[in-house]
């Protein structure tokens, strides 16, 4: 496996591959003209409000939500897809958080996005082959056509499409959206990234369907070491394929821990109502759901103290001054295990 | 049994072979007899504009035959105001449209087509800033601009054609620049970005492809109006100089040939204006509609769906293939 | 005698080019007051189809055969001039991504009223103010009535939605993934209205979803669909634990729990296509355990117990049924 020189191989156990601090993503929001006639402050959307997480390489991280909680913007913020307010953001220890596009280049070879909309993800007007073979030629590491069709046929394999030249000339209109995503990921997978982020990868495949795409990116990341953040609103898919669950509300980490930890023991009460609310397979596995009233709030309004208390059952005076950080719970079973409420 | 998902088994849409995807021009105008009739009209008058001046039975110039003289065996179209022959006044007019003709559409694609890419790719202040430039160009009149580019240099046909093409990019641009920007907005252009794809590979690979049967669509219909620009042009006078359609008319218009009932000086090239503009219309709009998505309109139509009395016979009798349903 | 069933239901679609698409196969189901029944399967099994053939929404290339009864009257037979006037006043429908359907340039409130004018159910004031009860039925204020869509949630447009299907007081209440495009939250509020709806008022709901956890926790009993066809009909209950299909053990096998316990596995291949008869049983290609009968011979629905119906040879006495995979022998 060729590695680039910009990024060290991850088998130093303390480093990590990446390492995200107090990351703060603001859009601003433009004044209509009695606003600004009227010098009203300029209004914010805070989609990401300090948010701090680490990956290991080879470790698969979910970062669940709901609309509205800044998941994706936090992923797009690590690949440097949208500007970045204020925090660093750092992979594999190199601090990416401001680099130039230019700069950027080589670093995005080690870094991939794995979209959710398989039928939109890739040129309807590329093969297969030109599909999986575009990020080469973007990188130069094109090298003769002979070893650009193996380095294709090797990806496609790894994604099972086996055999490889059934797929390699067909067009996308072609395949079946699970086919389509295997494509792209494919398409990720020839650069041999270090970290890859998955957007809902699933969400759009039938159901029957996407178990064996979530196998196939946990076989894959356990073969190379290499590091998942997966973004999904769908609880049930993290806790089974996540080795860490990140649970995001309105731009910040509420919780965050091992991935049995944060479903089955939940620290703090949003986490606690969402676990309650997630439908389960077994009629009898009923429990009682803690359904909170009225939705999320608005970025652009982001309640003082704990942005949680509007909503939170259990929320006191002190919730509504001092906001919260993420801690040790004294009801957590380990250090690994965290969560942003004053009441654990 | 657990098996992990082999991506490939019975039932799934793969076909045996890769399908040859083909030109989506050709595609679209196959299987449209619109289109193809637009194609052979449009087809008809190249080849007369190639080739009139050579069978056209007499000059198209010069005096042949007596002034307003009515069809007969020797001038199957008569003849006009000066005595020339209106069949090879059409055959070697018809050039002057059809060159104009494509010749202001081709600039209009290639200024239109290229400031609606621009515009639409790089949005933001350049796409406004060009945006206002089409604005202004949208309310010259063309004919004001004509008369006075003619006072001022005289006519000629290289004038003409850009005048024409300079007043039709503006729909270009503006057709071009929505599709570039909704093409940006894609998930596989963004994700080419995400690469670390250069502007220059996404424009030439990914969003020029996409816009290019489009403007192929849009530059044909050009075609059409930039033909009855040119005629309207020529009747007003300050068209291209010589033969042409427009002269044509213009002459029967101020040579009264109506009152004289010579309707063969003015039918002729009014039918070959008005076909030439069909034929072009018919293709561009064939390829256009092959190019928009089918819009589901099912639910505003006249007819309903259907009840079949009766119960369905079951899908497949025991041990027997099933005959296609009716 | 239930309150709405379907007999043998079957919808064809005429392809563009040639041939026809039959997409709903044979399907019979039937619903009560107060129940909630779920309708489930993947993407092309015709249960949408279904479900809009049961209020005659279909397009002019379809057609349809059976019977749709509600109350016993036969619905379905009269084709869509005599379906109008039992849609919405008997059947009405909430559908899939309607929080987007909602009229952007019309209030909500006329948007409720205006079923009400069309099947002369109230008029003026009388309607102006079951508009408002309707909308506080629903857990939005009886002011938003005055509001536009687009200034609403996608959470509280699918409630006002919600609201508009029940504006002439149907006696069933049809959901096509009323929740798909909703936050997990958001979508326990929905689900807890309709399932207080159909004990308040009592409705009978049929839900169409791809999601199973959904259907077990919320439905009674489910119908799950494949290929067209009906591969199992029982209740929620039975389906998890005593599955006599094996799509439907190998569905809940495909989708994760919370639990996280067991292994999650997909389901190999993908469904038949419907425009192209079928021989033997559809599920035949992608099944774990299919044997001799399966190829050859389609299987009828038949009762495996009470109020459970299976449509699989492994249930016939008649065949020798193959060993289950744990009991082969390593």
């Amino acid at each position: 496996m060729s590695e680039a020189a910009v990024v060290p191989t991850g088998t130093d156990e303390g480093a990590f591959l990446l390492d995200v601090r107090d990351l703060v993503v603001h859009y601003p929001v433009r004044r209509d003209l009695t606003s600004a006639l009227r010098r009203e402050p300029h209004q914010r959307i805070s989609a990401v409000d300090g948010v701090s997480f680490s990956l290991r390489h080879g470790e698969m991280l979910a970062l669940i939500g709901e609309s509205g909680c800044g998941k994706t913007s936090t992923a797009q913020a690590i690949l440097r897809m949208i500007d970045v307010t204020a925090g660093t953001i750092e992979v594999a220890g190199r601090d990416i958080t401001h680099l130039t596009s230019q700069q950027l280049r080589p670093i995005r070879r080690t870094m991939q996005m794995v979209y959710q909309d398989p039928y939109e993800s890739l040129d309807p007007r590329f093969r297969v082959r030109r599909a999986v073979e575009e990020p080469l030629l973007i990188h130069g590491m094109a090298g003769s056509s002979d070893q650009r069709e193996a380095k294709i046929v090797e990806a496609l394999e790894r994604v099972e499409l086996s055999p490889a030249d059934l797929y390699i000339d067909r067009y996308p209109h072609e395949l079946s959206g699970g086919q389509r995503q295997r494509v792209a990921i494919a398409a990720s997978l020839v650069l041999e990234p270090r970290l890859l982020l998955a957007d809902e990868p699933v969400s759009m495949l039938d159901v029957s369907v996407r178990a064996g795409i979530l196998s196939l990116l946990d076989r894959i990341r356990r073969e190379s070491d290499m590091g998942i953040v997966m973004i999904t609103h769908d609880v049930s898919t993290a806790a089974h394929f996540a080795d860490r669950i990140a649970v995001m509300y309105l731009g910040r980490i509420v919780e965050e821990g091992p991935a049995r930890q944060v479903v089955n023991d939940p620290q703090h009460p949003y986490t606690k109502a969402l676990m309650s609310v997630v439908p389960k397979r077994d009629p009898r596995d009923r429990t009682e759901p803690q359904i909170l009233h009225g939705e999320t709030p608005n970025p652009i309004d982001v309640p003082r103290g704990c942005r949680f208390h509007p909503r939170c059952p259990v929320a006191e005076e002190r919730c509504k001054e001092t906001d919260p950080q993420l801690h040790v719970p004294t009801g957590a079973a380990n250090d690994a295990h965290r969560a942003a409420c004053l009441l654990v | 049994m657990k098996t992990t998902e082999p991506a490939l088994a019975e039932g799934t849409a793969l076909e045996a072979r890769p399908s040859a995807r083909g030109n989506v021009v050709v595609q679209a105008v196959k299987g449209r007899p619109s289109a193809l009739v637009g194609l052979v009209i449009v087809a008809f008058f190249v080849f007369v504009a190639v080739f009139g001046s050579v069978l056209a039975p007499y000059s198209a110039t010069q005096q042949t035959g007596p002034v307003y003289a009515p069809p007969s065996t020797e001038h199957w179209l008569g003849t006009d105001d000066s005595g020339v022959d209106v069949l090879s006044e059409l055959m070697v007019g018809g050039r002057t449209s059809m060159i104009v003709g494509f010749a202001a559409a081709f600039v209009a694609m290639i200024v239109g087509g290229g400031i609606g890419l621009i515009a639409g790719y790089a949005g933001g202040k350049t796409d406004g800033a060009l945006m206002r430039v089409t604005d202004y160009f949208l309310v010259i009149p063309d004919l004001v601009l004509m008369i006075v580019i003619v006072t001022v240099f005289g006519p000629s046909r290289l004038l003409v054609i850009l005048v024409i093409g300079l007043l039709l990019w503006t729909a270009t641009a503006r057709i071009v620049r929505s599709q570039v920007k909704s093409i940006r907005e894609r998930v596989y252009v963004r994700r080419a970005r995400s690469l670390g794809a250069s502007h220059r590979r996404i424009v030439f690979q990914h969003v020029l492809p996409q816009v290019a049967p489009l403007l192929i669509a849009t530059t044909v219909l050009a075609i059409a109006y930039a033909i009855f620009d040119e005629s309207a042009l020529a009747f007003l006078g300050v068209g291209v100089p010589g033969v042409s359609w427009g002269n044509m008319l213009e002459h029967a218009f101020e040579r009264t040939a109506m009152t004289q009932g010579a309707w063969w000086a003015f039918v002729p090239p009014g039918l070959a204006i008005g076909l030439a503009v069909i034929g072009c219309y018919l293709m561009g709009q064939a390829i256009e509609d092959a190019l928009n998505p089918r819009l589901r309109v099912a639910h505003l139509s006249i007819k309903s769906w259907r009840f079949r009395g009766g119960s369905a016979a079951p899908v497949a009798p025991e041990g027997s293939a099933q005959e296609p349903r009716p | 005698m239930s309150l709405l069933e379907a007999h043998d239901l079957n919808v064809w679609f005429d392809l563009p080019h040639e041939g026809t698409l039959h997409a709903v196969q044979g399907v019979s189901f039937g619903v009560d007051a107060g129940e909630r029944l779920g309708l489930v399967g993947e993407s092309g099994c015709g249960k949408t189809t279904a479900l809009l053939a049961l209020m005659g929404l279909l397009p002019p290339n379809a057609q349809v055969s059976g019977r749709v009864t509600v109350n016993g009257e036969d619905i379905l037979a009269g084709g869509e001039d005599a379906m109008r006037s039992h849609r919405w006043t008997d059947v009405a429908m909430v559908f899939q991504g309607a929080m987007n359907a909602l009229n952007p340039v019309k209030t909500v409130g006329s948007q409720i009223v205006e079923p009400m004018r069309f099947h002369d159910t109230a008029d003026g004031d009388a309607a102006q103010r079951q508009a408002g009860e309707l909308l506080e039925l629903v857990g939005l204020p009886a002011s938003a009535a005055k509001r536009f869509p687009h200034e609403f949630s996608g959470g509280m447009r699918q409630r006002a939605a919600i609201a508009m299907a029940l504006a002439c007081s149907p006696k069933v209440l049809l959901a096509d993934e009323p929740t798909t495009a909703l936050d997990v939250m958001v979508q326990a509020q929905i689900l807890d209205l309709l399932e207080s709806l159909t004990r308040d008022l009592g409705l009978a709901l049929i839900l169409v979803t791809h999601d199973l956890p959904l259907v077990t926790q919320v439905c009674e009993r489910a119908v799950v669909m494949y290929a067209g066809r009906i591969a199992e009909f029982g209740s929620v209950d039975t389906l998890f634990h005593d599955p006599r299909h094996p799509y439907t053990r190998l569905l809940f096998e495909a989708t994760p729990d919370l639990s996280g316990l067991e292994e999650v596995v997909s389901i190999p291949g993908s469904p038949p296509r419907l425009d192209r008869p079928t021989v033997g049983c559809p599920f035949a290609p992608r099944c774990d355990r299919v044997f001799e009968p399966c190829a050859a011979h389609l299987p009828a629905l038949v009762s495996v117990a009470e109020r459970h119906r299976a449509a699989c040879h492994l249930n016939d006495e008649a065949y020798a049924r193959p060993p289950r995979p744990t009991e082969t022998p390593a």
